[in-house]
């Protein structure tokens, strides 16, 4: 049965025709083509399709996209500015924080959250807030060091 | 260094898309009225398909085709090669089944495809897959190497009697004999390397695209090696020549080798797409991806070191059992033979080696290479054994090691099992690492831990491995039945901005900015003119793709080739434009000119004019500036280096902490540190989530795989780790022209056994003298009390 799902995606109003058991993630990325945003397990480990919903860090892939209806939702294609980079993306690629760049959407979505609860983390703090975001290329050390220095930029 | 060019720690060019998700996956792209695919695979480890009854199943709404094996077998598919013939002591070839991509009659893991559905959404094929009745009759089943070897144990098989698909040897055996007699030690040790699962974190997926306008295909698939597929599919599996297979690799999330395989996804939805005129797209669930991505590592070990009484290593014996899975998978046969065995020298100078490795088929995953393929099996085996040799004899174990290294001027150094390294100073990255992790200072470290009720240990271990595969006669001659050179091109344009197309695959190494880096620093281009293309066998004519940290030994040589040529043309031509002659043009910095004059051009107006050769010579030379270069070394590279790692363990808990890890490493020439770094941070977590965290168990009585997802299968987490502190010692390869050796695997090769050393230093209190990995709390808290009982 299908079912109309309208939400607001980065600053635009959009709406989809999608199943009860569509997952959001899934409607993000086929139903409206957004495909920043990652699919990388099936047991929720991964962290690749973290998103924001109404203003905090979601896994995608945990919620129907009909629990999404009326919500603002931000997406890693919703993060730079119209002729800049944000600050966290530009640390991630100035200390060198991704390698194959698969996590790294929802890498860069969990820790927009993390600053925004807590605008001076310490390495320690950031490494347990990513804890549900996996990453097999970076052994996470860059990682932590672009989220320092993003923390710091945004401040 | 040119700004930008080697050594350089530039930032990389490709992250833009990256961060900003514009990145293009395969998952990502969508063609067309495509198709979606779902793979049916087996429940059971072993058993024979008495009946497979789709009719219910292709009555869904939905549903344009199911196809089976025999639907395949029918249309003259071929089985999924072996790319890799390993043969027996007494020369006869190894046990070769057919491999076909949908079983045709028999499955022989959980996981093996069986059929696959077609419909016109990911959901309807899924609900589909499920109606689908088949009737198995269940057959006996091994899982384990010690269950394959047994008396009487169930074949996976027939053609393969007790399991074995080769018998294989290297080495020497004569010479041991004697060795061991005058031994005044013989240590032996028994190890397991266990099972691993690569999990980059983008899973597998493939679209098949047939253009019936042109009969002409694309496959996009996630490879780490597009015309290697396109070889090994369009030759072997589907009859396709290679004009009309296209085979594009786009984004890869991530390889470690799992990604390098030819898999039968691949040729299904290639095939499918001509049978059903439409592109078909399948994608893996990440459970999915457990039970059908290649397996790693996975052998059992036993091994004898002789010593004297000083405590020279005078022979080393080595008898492996390594797990194939069940199927020969593209390059298994290789990874328990020339890339494992040939590293059984190590750092040492031991005078005689013999190894015997025996190759097993068991009802798993096909077991391939990961990470390091074989080499960090051989570094724990010999880095743990040097290690009891240490307890046993009394000698320091740091001692033992310098005893036993091979010295600075012994270069090149021919080793008892085929290498001949070319360069080292394993002395050098041994005393860097101990001042770098102020080993000095670790028993003070001790003493406080144990106020706190923690035990610490330190371990040590110093690793070589063999890698930028691989001059292709000396493969070829080894069992490899492709070519290991690599190819390049150089395109100039008009306007002097350059393109590089190579038949290197960037999944995270960062070859769009490194490759740009040598062109940079040889041509003296802007940084920012310099365009890398790879991934699209389209646009790439050749190359055989990016595995065994062979892209800047092999690939990045190709280019230093083509570049060379580049400059060549380039002199004559400024020749031409100063009225100079070609001896006396200096290139330098984007500026070619006579020497000795103030006489010169700059590369741009050599561009120009090869392409607007109205003043150039055309009588004895072509317009355009564009060469290509194909590559083949010399020699494998030979990095090295010494990892020192501190844990600290809680013995009531038994949870081992790594606290702080060391690795001094020498890569030969490095081009941008920056990314040498973080291929050593990935690799260093790879090696301890094996030490620590990750195996990979199938149930004996079911043959299920029971890691089978993210939540049993534990990936290390960033609160598990702490900060790397890496650096590198530089000896030049002697064999390529910028002495380069690459970095990519090195870290997974050194590290599980430096952790577990340190496991078992820490452990030494509670008179715990062996463990296996992964050491988990479990095995820890259980080893302490059967060591106090």
């Amino acid at each position: 049965m299908s079912i109309t799902v309208s939400f607001v995606l980065n600053g635009q109003a959009v709406s989809a025709a999608v199943e009860s058991r569509t997952l959001l993630v899934e409607m993000i990325r086929e139903n409206l083509g957004r495909t920043g945003t990652h699919v990388g397990c099936d047991t929720s480990q991964c962290g690749a399709c973290v998103i924001h919903v109404n203003g905090r860090s979601v896994k995608s892939c945990s919620m129907l996209a009909v629990q999404a209806e009326g919500a603002e939702i931000v997406t890693i294609e919703g993060v730079a500015g119209d002729d800049s980079l944000h600050p966290m993306q530009e640390a991630y690629r100035e200390h060198h924080g991704l390698q194959c760049g698969f996590c790294t959407p929802g890498m860069i979505m969990s820790c927009l959250d993390l600053v925004a609860q807590n605008p001076d983390p310490s390495e320690h703090e950031i490494r347990e807030w990513l804890e549900g975001n996996l990453c097999r290329c970076t052994g996470y050390q860059n990682i932590v060091r672009a989220v320092k220095a993003g923390a710091k930029a945004m401040r | 260094m040119a700004e930008n060019g080697i050594g350089a720690a530039v930032r990389r060019k490709e992250d833009h898309r990256f961060i900003t998700g514009k990145g293009r996956y395969t998952d990502d792209i969508n063609r067309p009225q495509q198709l979606y695919a779902h793979m049916l695979r087996s429940p059971l480890p072993h058993a024979r398909i008495r009946k497979l009854d789709t009719a219910a199943a292709s009555a869904y709404e939905g549903v344009a085709a199911i196809f089976t094996g025999q639907d395949m077998l029918a249309d003259g598919v071929g089985g999924l090669p072996c790319g890799w013939g390993i043969n027996n002591k007494d020369g006869s070839p190894m046990v070769e089944p057919g491999h076909p991509p949908l079983a045709a009659d028999t499955v022989r893991h959980v996981g093996d495809q069986v059929a696959v559905v077609i419909a016109e959404s990911r959901t309807i094929a899924r609900d589909a897959a499920e109606a689908i009745e088949v009737d198995y009759e269940e057959l006996p089943a091994v899982t384990d190497l010690a269950s394959a070897s047994a008396d009487g144990a169930p074949l996976v098989w027939e053609e393969a009697p007790g399991n074995i698909c080769f018998d294989w040897e290297i080495g020497d055996a004569a010479p041991l004999e004697e060795a061991f007699a005058k031994a005044a030690h013989v240590v032996d040790i028994d190890v397991v390397n266990n099972r691993l699962i690569a999990n980059a974190i983008e899973p597998r997926a493939a679209i098949g695209d047939y253009d019936s306008g042109n009969d002409e295909y694309t496959l996009y698939t996630t490879s780490q090696n597009p015309h290697v597929i396109r070889l090994l599919m369009g030759a072997y599996v589907l009859g396709i020549p290679e004009h009309k297979l296209r085979v594009v690799a786009p984004d890869v999330g991530g390889g470690f080798g799992s990604k390098i395989f030819h898999y039968a996804e691949e040729a299904i939805v290639t095939w499918a797409s001509r049978k059903l005129k439409r592109p078909v797209k399948w994608t893996a669930e990440r459970s999915e991806s457990f039970v059908s991505d290649a397996h790693g590592r996975d052998h059992l070990s036993h091994a004898e070191l002789a010593l004297s009484e000083e405590g020279d290593f005078l022979g080393l014996k080595v008898q492996t059992r390594a797990n194939l899975g069940a199927y020969v998978s593209t390059f298994g046969p290789s990874v328990p033979t020339y890339l494992y065995a040939t590293l059984l020298a190590g750092t040492y100078k031991t005078p005689a080696i013999y190894a015997e490795v025996k190759a097993m088929f068991t009802n798993t995953v096909p077991v391939d290479a990961y990470r390091g393929a074989g080499r960090p099996e051989a570094s724990y085996l010999l880095e743990r054994l040097v290690d009891k040799a240490a307890r046993v004899t009394g000698i320091d174990p740091i001692e033992l090691r310098r005893r036993n290294f091979i010295s600075p001027d012994s270069f090149p150094y021919q080793t008892p099992v085929a290498l001949e390294y070319d360069s080292g100073d394993y002395g050098a990255c041994l005393d860097q690492a101990l001042e770098m992790s102020d080993y000095a200072g670790f028993e003070s470290r001790r003493q406080a831990a144990a106020e706190r009720g923690m035990l610490r240990g330190v371990g040590i271990s110093t690793y070589i491995e063999a890698c930028g595969l691989a001059p292709s006669n000396v493969a070829g001659a080894l069992g490899a039945r492709a070519g290991l050179y690599e190819a390049g091109t150089i395109r100039v344009n008009p306007t002097g901005s350059v393109t590089v197309i190579t038949g290197s695959h960037s999944h995270g190494q960062g070859h769009e900015t490194t490759f740009a880096q040598l062109v940079t620093e040889s041509l003296g281009v802007d940084f920012d003119n310099i365009e890398v293309v790879h991934g699209d066998t389209g646009k790439v004519p050749f190359g055989m793709g990016t595995y065994g940290s062979r892209s800047l030994a092999v690939g990045g040589m190709a280019l230093m080739a083509a570049l060379e040529k580049i400059k060549t043309k380039s002199k004559k031509i400024a020749a031409h434009l100063l009225e100079a002659s070609e001896e006396d043009i200096e290139f330098e910095n984007g500026q070619l000119s006579v020497a000795g004059t103030d006489k010169s051009v700059s590369f741009g107006d050599i561009a120009l004019a090869a392409y607007v050769p109205h003043n150039y010579p055309l009588d004895v030379l072509e317009p355009g500036l564009e060469e290509t270069a194909f590559y083949d070394p010399k020699n494998f590279t030979f990095p090295a280096g010494c990892h020192i790692c501190e844990v600290e363990v809680d013995p009531d808990t038994g949870v081992v902490q790594v606290v702080s890890f060391t690795a001094a490493d020498d890569f030969g020439r490095i081009i941008n540190p920056m990314i040498v770094e973080g291929q050593v941070h990935g690799g260093l977590t790879q090696g301890i989530g094996q030490a620590l965290y990750e195996q990979c168990v199938y149930d004996t009585d079911s043959g299920e795989l029971k890691t089978g997802s993210l939540l049993d299968y534990c990936l290390p987490k960033a609160d598990h780790l702490p900060n790397y502190d890496v650096s590198t010692n530089t000896t030049l390869c002697t064999h390529n022209v910028l002495g380069v050796k690459g970095c990519g695997e090195a870290g997974a090769i050194g590290s599980p056994p430096a952790v577990i050393n340190a496991v078992i230093n820490a452990l030494s209190v509670k008179n715990v003298d062996d463990i296996e990995m992964p050491a988990t709390p479990e095995k820890v808290w259980q080893a302490i009390q059967a060591a106090s009982a």
